[in-house]
C-alpha cells in the first residue's frame, strides 16, 4: 500500500518558479486524475515524483519515509514520448524489465527462465491489446500503439506507483475504451497508486478516484514566471471508487456506451449498455 | 513541375550514376591520346596498355629481387597497419565515448581533454611519433589512432548525451543499473553511430597512412606510390590510386551493409 505525500513542494528552473507550495496527501491505492492548462507543470510534477528531478523546496514522502533520490522499480512511467527503446521489438521492450531485474550482469535471461518470461511478456502484450505486433519495432508502431507498449513495458515491473503522463491522448474512442477498461482491470487488481495527466476530462472523470486540478493562481502574462502553479481544485468522485469494489454506479459500463460515435467504432449493440 | 520533385525513371538514374565515372575515363583517354601523339615517350598520362603492362608487373609478376608479388605484399601490409589503427579507435572510441557519455565522472574529467587532443595536427606529429616510437609498425599505426580516434570518441560521446533523457529513466523505472543501462541501453544504441563514424573516418585513416608510409616503410601502398615517384612512373601510380580508392569504397559501402544487417531497426528510425 503506497501513499504520497507532498510537503510545500516548490519546483524552480532558474529563475521561472513552476510549481509553487504544492501540498497534496495522496491515499494508497488511488487513482489521481491530474488535470491543468498545457505548460503548467503537469510534467514536472511528475518527473518529481519519480525521482527524476529534485523539488527547490519542500518533501516528498513515500509511505512516510523520504522518496529515494533516484528513479526506481517501484516507480513506473509512461512519458508523453520517447517511452519505448527504439532498437528493441515489442516483445523485446516488454520483456527487458523483468530481464534487466533478474540478469545483473549480462541483462539477459536465458533457457526456462526466458520462456516463462516470453509468455508472461506475449500474455500482457495481448491485454494491451498488440497482440501480432510482437516482432516489430517501435519505428513501425504508430503512436497510440507505443504508448500501449510503453504502458505494458512498465506494467511487467509489477510498480507500486504508477505515473501515467498523457498516455492514451494519441488513441481512438474504440482502442481509448478498450484500454480504460484494462487500466481500471490492472488498478483494481494490483495494489498500485496511479497519477495520470490527462487533458481529457470526461476521462478524468470516469478513471480516477480523485480529480486534481493544476493551475496559477495568478495570471498576469507580466508575472507568469514569478508566480508557479499549484492546486486549484481537487474533487473526490462521489460515490466513492475503491479498486477491486464495484461502486453505485457500475462503472464497468464501457466509457461512452451511450455516446453513438463511440458505439459505431466499438461494437455493433445500441441501446444497451454492454455486459460485463 | 519543381526541379525538387523530379521524378527518375530507373533508366535515367542508372545512366547518371555512371555518367561522371565515363566522363572522367573519356577525358583521360582523350588527354592522353593527344599528349601521346605529340610525344610518344610521355610519362604523364600513360596509354591504357601501359597501365595494363604495368598493372600485370606488379600484381601478376614476381618481383625479380624478392620474388614477391608487389601489389599484393603491399596491399597486405597496409590493410593490417590501417585495420590496426581503426580497429584500437573503434574500441577507444566505445569504451571513452559511452563512459563520457553517460557517467558525469568521465564527462568531466575526458570531454575537455579529448576536445583539446583533437585539435592536434596529427601529422604534425609525425616526426615526435618516428622519433620515440622508432620506424615500425607502431609509429603508424599511432598515427592513425591519433588522428581518427578522438573525433571518434567525441562523435559517440555526443550521440549518447542526445539520447532521450527520458530513456535513460526509463531504463531505471526498469530497475537497471548504470552497468546494465550502458549494456542494453546506450551500447545497442551507440553502435550503429559507431560504424557510420568509422565510415566517415576511413578517408583521413588513409591519409595518415600513406602519409606515414611515404616517410618511412618497406612495404605499402604508400610508399610504393612515393618509391615509383622518382622514376615518373605514372603507369605504376594511377592503378596504386585507383586500387586505394577502390578498397576504401568497398570498406565504407561493406560497413554500411554490415550495419543494416545487425541493425535493422537503425534503417527504421533514419527512415522517419
Ligand atoms: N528542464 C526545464 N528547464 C527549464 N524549464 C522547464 C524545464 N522543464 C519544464 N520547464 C518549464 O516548466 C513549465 C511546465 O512544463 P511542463 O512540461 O511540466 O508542462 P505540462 O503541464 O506538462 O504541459 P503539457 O500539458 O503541455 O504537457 C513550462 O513553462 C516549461 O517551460
Ligand atoms: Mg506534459
Amino acid at each position: 500500500m503506497t501513499a504520497l505525500t507532498l510537503r510545500n513542494v516548490w519546483k524552480e528552473y532558474g529563475d521561472q518558479i513552476v510549481i509553487e507550495n504544492l501540498s497534496l496527501d495522496i491515499a494508497p491505492r488511488s487513482f489521481v486524475a491530474l488535470v491543468g492548462p498545457s505548460g503548467c507543470g503537469k510534467t514536472t510534477l511528475l518527473r518529481l515524483l519519480l525521482g527524476q528531478e529534485r523539488a527547490t523546496r519542500g518533501t516528498i514522502m513515500l509511505d512516510g519515509a523520504a522518496l529515494p533520490d533516484e528513479p526506481g522499480p517501484d516507480r513506473g512511467v509512461v512519458y508523453q514520448r520517447y517511452s519505448v527503446f527504439p532498437h528493441l521489438t515489442v516483445l523485446g521492450n516488454v520483456m527487458l524489465g523483468p530481464e534487466l531485474q533478474s540478469a545483473r550482469v549480462v541483462g539477459r535471461s536465458f533457457g526456462a527462465a526466458r520462456r516463462h518470461l516470453n509468455e508472461a511478456a506475449r500474455q500482457m502484450i495481448a491485454d494491451v491489446g498488440l497482440a501480432g505486433s510482437e516482432d516489430k519495432y517501435p519505428a513501425q508502431l504508430s503512436g497510440g500503439m507505443q504508448q500501449r507498449l510503453a504502458l505494458a513495458q512498465a506494467l511487467m515491473m509489477k510498480p507500486r506507483v504508477l505515473l501515467l503522463d498523457e498516455p492514451f491522448g494519441a488513441l481512438d474512442p474504440g482502442i481509448r475504451t478498450d484500454i480504460h477498461h484494462l487500466m481500471k482491470r490492472l488498478w483494481d487488481e494490483r495494489p498500485m497508486t496511479v497519477v495520470m495527466v490527462t487533458h481529457d476530462l470526461r476521462e478524468a472523470f470516469t478513471l480516477g478516484t480523485r480529480v486534481v486540478a493544476l493551475g496559477r493562481k495568478r495570471n498576469r502574462p507580466e508575472e507568469a514566471d514569478r508566480y508557479g502553479a499549484s492546486i486549484t481544485n481537487d474533487i473526490d468522485i462521489w460515490p466513492p471508487r475503491v479498486a477491486g469494489a464495484r461502486t453505485l454506479f457500475n462503472t464497468e459500463y464501457a466509457l461512452g456506451w451511450d455516446d453513438p460515435t463511440v458505439q459505431a467504432v466499438t461494437s455493433g449493440r445500441p441501446d444497451q449498455p454492454p455486459e460485463t | 513541375m519543381r526541379l525538387i520533385n523530379q521524378q527518375l525513371s530507373p533508366v535515367a538514374a542508372t545512366a547518371l550514376k555512371f555518367a561522371p565515372f565515363l566522363v572522367l575515363i573519356l577525358a583521360y583517354l582523350l588527354g592522353s591520346s593527344l599528349r601521346l601523339a605529340e610525344n610518344p615517350n610521355d610519362k604523364l598520362l600513360p596509354a591504357l596498355t601501359s597501365i595494363a603492362d604495368a598493372v600485370d608487373l606488379m600484381a601478376f609478376t614476381p618481383d625479380r629481387r624478392s620474388g614477391d608479388y608487389l601489389l599484393w605484399t603491399d596491399t597486405w601490409s597496409s590493410l593490417k597497419r590501417l585495420a590496426a589503427g581503426l580497429g584500437i579507435s573503434t574500441a577507444l572510441a566505445l569504451v571513452i565515448g559511452v563512459c563520457i557519455g553517460i557517467l558525469p565522472f568521465f564527462r568531466a574529467l575526458l570531454a575537455p581533454f579529448v576536445s583539446f587532443v583533437s585539435m592536434v595536427p596529427p601529422l604534425a606529429l609525425l616526426p615526435i611519433l618516428f622519433i620515440s616510437m622508432g620506424l615500425g609498425e607502431t609509429s603508424k599505426i599511432a598515427l592513425i589512432v591519433i588522428g581518427v580516434a578522438p573525433i571518434m570518441i567525441r562523435d559517440l560521446a555526443q550521440t549518447v548525451l542526445a539520447l532521450p533523457r527520458e530513456q535513460i529513466v526509463k531504463a531505471e523505472t526498469l530497475s537497471a543499473s548504470s552497468w546494465l543501462i550502458a549494456l542494453r541501453i546506450v551500447l545497442p544504441q551507440a553502435l550503429p553511430r559507431l560504424l557510420g563514424s568509422l565510415r566517415l573516418q576511413l578517408g583521413p585513416a588513409f591519409l595518415f597512412l600513406i602519409a606515414a608510409e611515404a616517410i618511412s616503410a618497406d612495404s605499402g601502398l604508400g610508399y610504393r606510390i612515393f618509391l615509383v615517384r622518382r622514376y615518373l612512373s605514372m603507369d605504376i601510380i594511377f592503378p596504386y590510386v585507383a586500387w586505394i580508392t577502390f578498397l576504401a569504397a568497398s570498406a565504407d559501402f561493406g560497413i554500411d551493409r554490415f550495419r543494416r544487417w545487425l541493425f535493422p531497426w537503425s534503417q527504421l528510425e533514419a527512415g522517419r
